[in-house]
């Protein structure tokens, strides 16, 4: 999306909470799943929108594990790896990913398809172990598995 | 009337008035709890957890810095509990700290080692765990941060935000990689910052110092081809001796001029000569805006750090600042043009030091328009902490030197140069000579007592002999923005504005020794009071100095010469 | 089997609209409470005992009541719906399969504390939660269950909703208050507490999904009917999450007198392979043993025991792990999310995950052991919320619990389970 695009829609979200304080988050989800990433550009937009220090608005944003300064993937692979999940074997679940997709935890492949991100309970525990991939939810996972969900959605693309 | 609350701390008790903390109360038992994040000036913070302290009833310990006094509280300050809790943080603190005291800055003034000596200390058991190795930020011509020394006490955040109103830097990161930092890690020297140096002396350890020049000046001084010349700032002479024990504020004019004379300066000078070159300068270019509706309310422009915040935060109101030259640079280019000649030196062979009580006047130096001389007008502005640095190194026993003056000609001032170094003090130096210039007539009361005191913003109406002047004064930047404010929105009332970007004026700058408080400041700015009634001279135009300067150099104030190298331009910068 | 939470769920075809939540009594409660005065509607919640769901285990009623009874406003009401304790999915349930019971409830709280002006913060790993409240929001507000004018009284009330954008210490209510105003989320130095000065320093009731949950079953019943349920300590019933190393993990409603082994045994499937140890609370709490299967699991009796039932998320580990691994995973989870903010817990997370990633190594010390229990006390007694006073509790209770295991790591060098790295030999 275009940068003076995204600005517009943020300035509506920044209007709708009458540029207070709390149309901060809300802002920076939106500006997060347009671009994949927060950008200097857009971290300034909004300081300026909301009169914030700009570095303010970079305190916050760099707090969340939600949001990023540099691009995920279209694809962001969330692996749970808190203790229910780990006691049934969420490493090896890592692994397998990143055995099949060549990267490291918290890389993005080259192509920007996949970025593997290890997070804190998902609140899937009776699904153990689990992941999301965007807002997907996949859960009772084996390698093997796992290695069919990554071929189903490189297949996905291509067909598109 | 407040309500009063009774309660018991360490077995005594006592009765505070609501809504005072435990903290504060024990300081009127004459406990000072340790502490860190708690800075008298800043709003509280709570989370060092040093200040913590036992209260009867309560299952954890309780930081008192941030719990209020209640009734029938029984507080323990001091127990094998508490002792025992403060020591593992520091501990805690210390397994992240880099083992640099032998040649830190901060080695006999940090606030983390002397905690740890004062509470006992011994071991340090997380010993194994990984120091991060932050890069140092030294974008900065006046301010080096050493994130590796932070402790994330965020008093340089807070002063930086309330008391500044800049707010260069925030956390950014969570948990343990927290650091602090500029707008995605740009640097100091290219974000917001203006270079006040008021995070230095909030900070508690060496995690911020200023880019020290001290061997250069060394080896200036070494050079025989070089004649070396050093200005001094008149809140360096109420605050140098606190550097070598001598009590707060102490008035060492003449120890300083003499030390300065023991390092080897070719000609030891002082900035008050400049200062009393702007007040004439300044005071003309007033009464020239008034005379003929130029753009009003005119402000001060001698503070580098408050003519940064303009440039960034307030660029359109960048014709209202006047463009006389700070003392500093004035004297710099009056050094290199107007002295030179008359000593015989060139110009490209002169050194200028200046000593300041500033950190932004080292940014200042190096302003590309500084160089109205045709070279560097000021080639190295030293803090008063390293000016001190210099003294202990050569070995000279400060507290027992015997007083000398300065050297004549750029070392003559007034009285009225003096005040520059505490807030009020430009503008009651300023309004003693545009009385006898507006009027014609002789200034009976030199002592403005309304434009005096430690309060942020003071306003006054001044009858200049019928002529009625509304003025105002500010300290610290988050006040002069209440006054920008109203400039910008062209509803302010008054016709001239001192604005300095530093609490209490220069004697409170980011230079200036450790500590420096509300008290030390006070105490400074008595003894600049007292220098001032005891010169002979007390307004700029009297000084013969400057007489002969104008006579055989300039001509008259705002002369095209004048303008030329007394006068200067800003740039307009923005903070998105 | 008495269900108040899971009663609709458990219900074929139940859909989370207004239709399918009227057909079960749903906004009766709402009905009910806007025809009775605030005062009235608060006494049957605190003559409930019910006491907060979402770990801290504080009486609803008197939540309520001193919010109502806070001078300053406007008042606001809030639901902490950033459910992240490790092993807890329950509230996830109402937020994707029964929203309307947590929109009326809010509603009514509401109206009892003269606020009218909602908030629930969802976490941001939960978009599917936010879809579905978000239509049930927009449903409430188009059959006038909430908006100007609710079921035409002169009470209006509104719910917005705020997305989470990955903190578990968001769910600490001072932290969560500070996100919800677009802030970092770190915790606030309490007193005041937000009943007094919450959401922008105004009055605030901030409770847990589960905990708002129960109160419209309570205004139709009554507060007595409510406190004969389950134990008498902390009555009501509890949605259990039992996850780990059982075979029927997931959620159960269950009184608060059912034991830790029937809930493991009975409900669970049982536990896939040999018992270890059990987490009764989540990684904020102590571990338990085999022997300590038979407390009751309400909030005093699990403390008796000496741990803690926090969210009621049950983390079952067999005899196939290793405790020194499962320890560094907890610590790993804590030095993650701490905020920051203060030293203890910033420094302290940061250094337990460091010392157990060296004994796990092979290059740890018999000292660590101690130093880790002094560190738990100096960190419970001095960091300034939840988060930090509770990380400690499974290390040193693995500790305590498994010292010979520890000792092992230390003096031998040795894992004995093989599933420690032991570089250093």
């Amino acid at each position: 999306m275009p940068l003076q695009k995204c600005k517009e829609e943020l300035e509506k979200t920044l209007k709708e909470h009458n540029f207070e304080k709390e149309a901060l988050i809300p802002c920076l989800h939106a500006a997060q799943e347009k671009y994949g990433c927060l950008t200097e550009e857009v971290i300034s937009f909004l300081a300026e929108g909301l009169k914030l220090p700009r570095v303010e608005v970079y305190s916050t944003a760099s707090f969340y594990s939600m949001f990023t300064f540099e691009q995920t993937g279209e694809y962001v692979i969330r692996i749970c790896e808190s203790l229910p999940c780990y006691l049934n074997g969420s490493k090896q679940i890592l692994d397998a990913l990143s055995k099949e997709l060549n990267i490291k935890t918290g890389q993005t492949t080259q192509d920007k398809k996949f970025t593997i991100e290890s997070v804190s309970c998902l609140g899937l525990c009776d699904k153990a172990p689990a992941m999301m991939i965007n807002d997907e939810i996949y859960g009772n996972l084996t390698p093997e598995r796992v290695k069919e969900i990554i071929l189903e959605l490189k297949k996905r693309d291509v067909e598109i | 009337m407040a309500e009063m609350v009774n309660l018991t701390i360490d077995n005594q008790k006592l009765q505070v008035p609501e809504g005072t903390t435990i903290f504060e109360s024990a300081k009127k038992l004459n406990i000072n709890i340790p502490h860190l994040c708690y800075h008298e000036n800043l709003s509280i913070y709570g989370a060092c957890r040093i200040c913590t302290v036992e209260i009867e009833k309560h299952p954890r310990l309780e930081p008192s810095c941030a719990t209020l006094a209640e009734e029938g509280m029984n507080v323990k300050t001091n127990t094998l509990r508490v002792r025992r809790a403060r020591k593992m943080i520091v501990e805690l603190l210390l397994a992240n700290h880099p083992e640099d005291c032998f040649t830190c800055d901060r080695s006999q003034t940090c606030e983390l080692r002397k905690l740890a000596y004062d509470l006992g200390v011994k071991e340090l058991r997380f010993e194994k765990g990984r120091k991060y190795h932050y890069v140092e930020d030294t974008s900065s011509p006046s301010i080096i941060r050493d994130p590796n020394k932070c402790i994330q006490c965020s008093r340089c955040i807070r002063v930086c935000s309330e008391i500044q109103a800049v707010g260069a830097i925030d956390f950014v990161n969570r948990g343990g990689k927290t650091q602090v930092l500029t707008f995605f890690n740009k640097g100091l020297d290219n974000v917001e910052c203006t270079t006040c140096g008021q995070c230095i002396l909030a900070c508690p350890t060496g995690a911020l110092r200023e880019r020290t020049i001290i061997d250069d000046v060394w080896n200036a001084i070494a050079d025989d081809k070089k004649f070396v010349v050093v200005q001094t700032a008149p809140a360096v002479r109420a605050a140098i001796g606190e550097e070598f024990g001598m009590p707060p504020g102490a008035l060492v004019t003449g120890k300083m001029a003499a030390a300065l004379r023991r390092l080897g300066f070719d000609k030891v000078f002082d900035t008050q000569f400049g200062a009393d070159l702007t007040v004439v300068e300044e005071a003309h270019e007033l009464i020239e805006r008034i005379k003929n509706k130029g753009t009003l309310p005119m402000i001060t422009s001698c503070s580098p750090g408050w003519i940064k915040y303009v440039e960034h935060f307030f660029p359109e109101c960048l014709e209202n600042v006047s463009t006389c030259k700070s003392p500093q640079q004035m004297f710099g280019t009056i050094a290199k043009t107007y002295y030179a000649q008359k000593a015989g030196v060139k110009p490209e062979n002169m050194y200028v030091v200046s000593i300041m009580p500033c950190t932004a006047k080292k940014y200042e130096a190096e302003r590309p328009e500084m160089r109205a001389s045709g070279f560097q007008d000021v080639d190295a502005v030293l803090t008063t902490r390293e000016a001190a640095r210099m003294i202990k190194e050569a070995g000279i026993d400060f507290q027992n030197l015997r007083d000398e003056d300065f050297d004549e000609p750029l070392g003559i001032s007034t009285g009225a140069a003096v005040i520059f170094g505490v807030t009020g003090g430009v503008m009651e130096a300023a309004l003693r000579t545009a009385y006898e210039v507006v009027t014609g007539k002789t200034l009976a009361k030199l002592d403005f007592e309304q434009v005096r005191g430690m309060d942020g913003i003071k306003e006054a109406e001044i009858d200049l002999d019928g002529t009625k002047l509304k003025v105002a004064v500010t300290n610290g930047l988050a006040n002069a923005k209440v006054l920008l404010e109203q400039v910008k929105d062209g509803k302010s009332p008054y016709q001239f504005i001192e604005i300095m970007a530093c609490p209490g004026g220069c004697l409170g700058g980011g230079g200036q020794p450790m500590p420096t408080n509300d008290e030390i400041r006070k105490a400074r700015a008595a003894s600049i009071y007292l220098e001032d009634k005891g010169k002979s001279i007390r307004k700029s135009h009297e000084n013969p100095a400057i007489i002969s300067l104008y006579k055989e150099f300039l001509g008259k104030p705002l002369s095209e010469k004048a303008h030329h190298l007394l006068h200067t331009k800003y740039t307009k910068r923005s903070r998105y | 089997m008495m269900k108040i939470l899971l009663k609709n769920i458990n219900k074929d075809g139940y859909k989370p609209d207004v239709q399918s939540y009227l057909k079960e009594h749903g906004y009766q409660a709402l009905k009910k409470a806007l025809e009775t005065s605030p005062e009235k509607v608060i006494d049957e919640v605190k003559k409930s005992n019910l006491v907060g769901r979402g770990g801290a285990a504080f009486p609803t009623g008197l939540k309520w009541e001193l919010a109502r009874k806070a001078s300053d406003s406007p008042k606001y009401v809030v639901c902490n719906a950033d459910e992240g304790e490790p092993g807890t999915f329950k509230d996830r349930l109402i937020l994707e399969k029964d929203p309307h019971l947590l929109i009326e409830a809010m509603t009514i709280c509401g109206y009892t504390i003269g606020a009218e002006t909602g908030f629930i913060y969802i976490r941001g790993e939960y978009p599917k939660a936010y879809k579905f409240l978000s239509e049930a929001v927009k449903d409430a507000e188009r059959n006038n269950y909430l908006g100007k004018n609710v079921l035409r009284s002169t009470f209006s009330f509104k719910i917005n909703l705020y997305r989470g954008a990955g903190a578990y210490v968001c769910g600490e209510e001072t932290a969560l208050l500070d996100s919800l105003e677009g802030k970092k989320g770190q915790s606030r130095v309490k007193p005041p507490f937000p009943t007094f000065a919450g959401y922008k320093d105004k009055p605030t009731v901030l409770n847990n999904v589960e905990t708002f949950s129960n109160v419209p079953s309570i205004i139709l019943n009554g507060g007595e009917w409510f406190s004969k349920i389950g134990s008498p300590l902390s009555p009501g019933t509890k949605m259990y999450c039992i996850s780990g190393d059982v075979n029927k993990p997931g959620v159960y409603e269950l009184p608060t007198n059912v034991t830790l082994r029937e809930l493991i045994e009975k409900y669970g499937g049982g536990v896939h392979g040999k018992l270890k140890a059990v987490l009764p609370g989540g990684t904020s709490s102590n571990f338990l043993l085999a022997k300590d299967l038979d407390i009751e699991m309400d909030y005093p009796s699990v403390q008796k025991a000496g741990s803690m039932l926090g969210s009621g998320a049950v983390i079952v580990v067999n005899d196939k792990h290793c405790m020194v691994d499962v320890a560094k995973r907890c610590a790993e989870f804590f030095d993650y999310e701490s905020c920051g903010k203060c030293s203890p817990c910033r420094e302290g997370t940061k250094r337990t995950r460091e010392i157990l990633g060296n004994i796990t190594r092979g290059d740890g010390e018999l000292s660590d052991l101690e130093l880790l229990k002094e560190l738990q006390e100096v960190m419970y007694d001095t960091s300034r919320c939840g988060l930090g006073q509770a990380a400690l509790n499974p290390i040193r209770s693995a500790i305590e619990k498994f010292t010979d295991e520890f000792k092992e790591h230390i003096t031998q060098k040795k894992c004995p389970l093989g599933i420690c790295p032991m570089e250093v030999t």
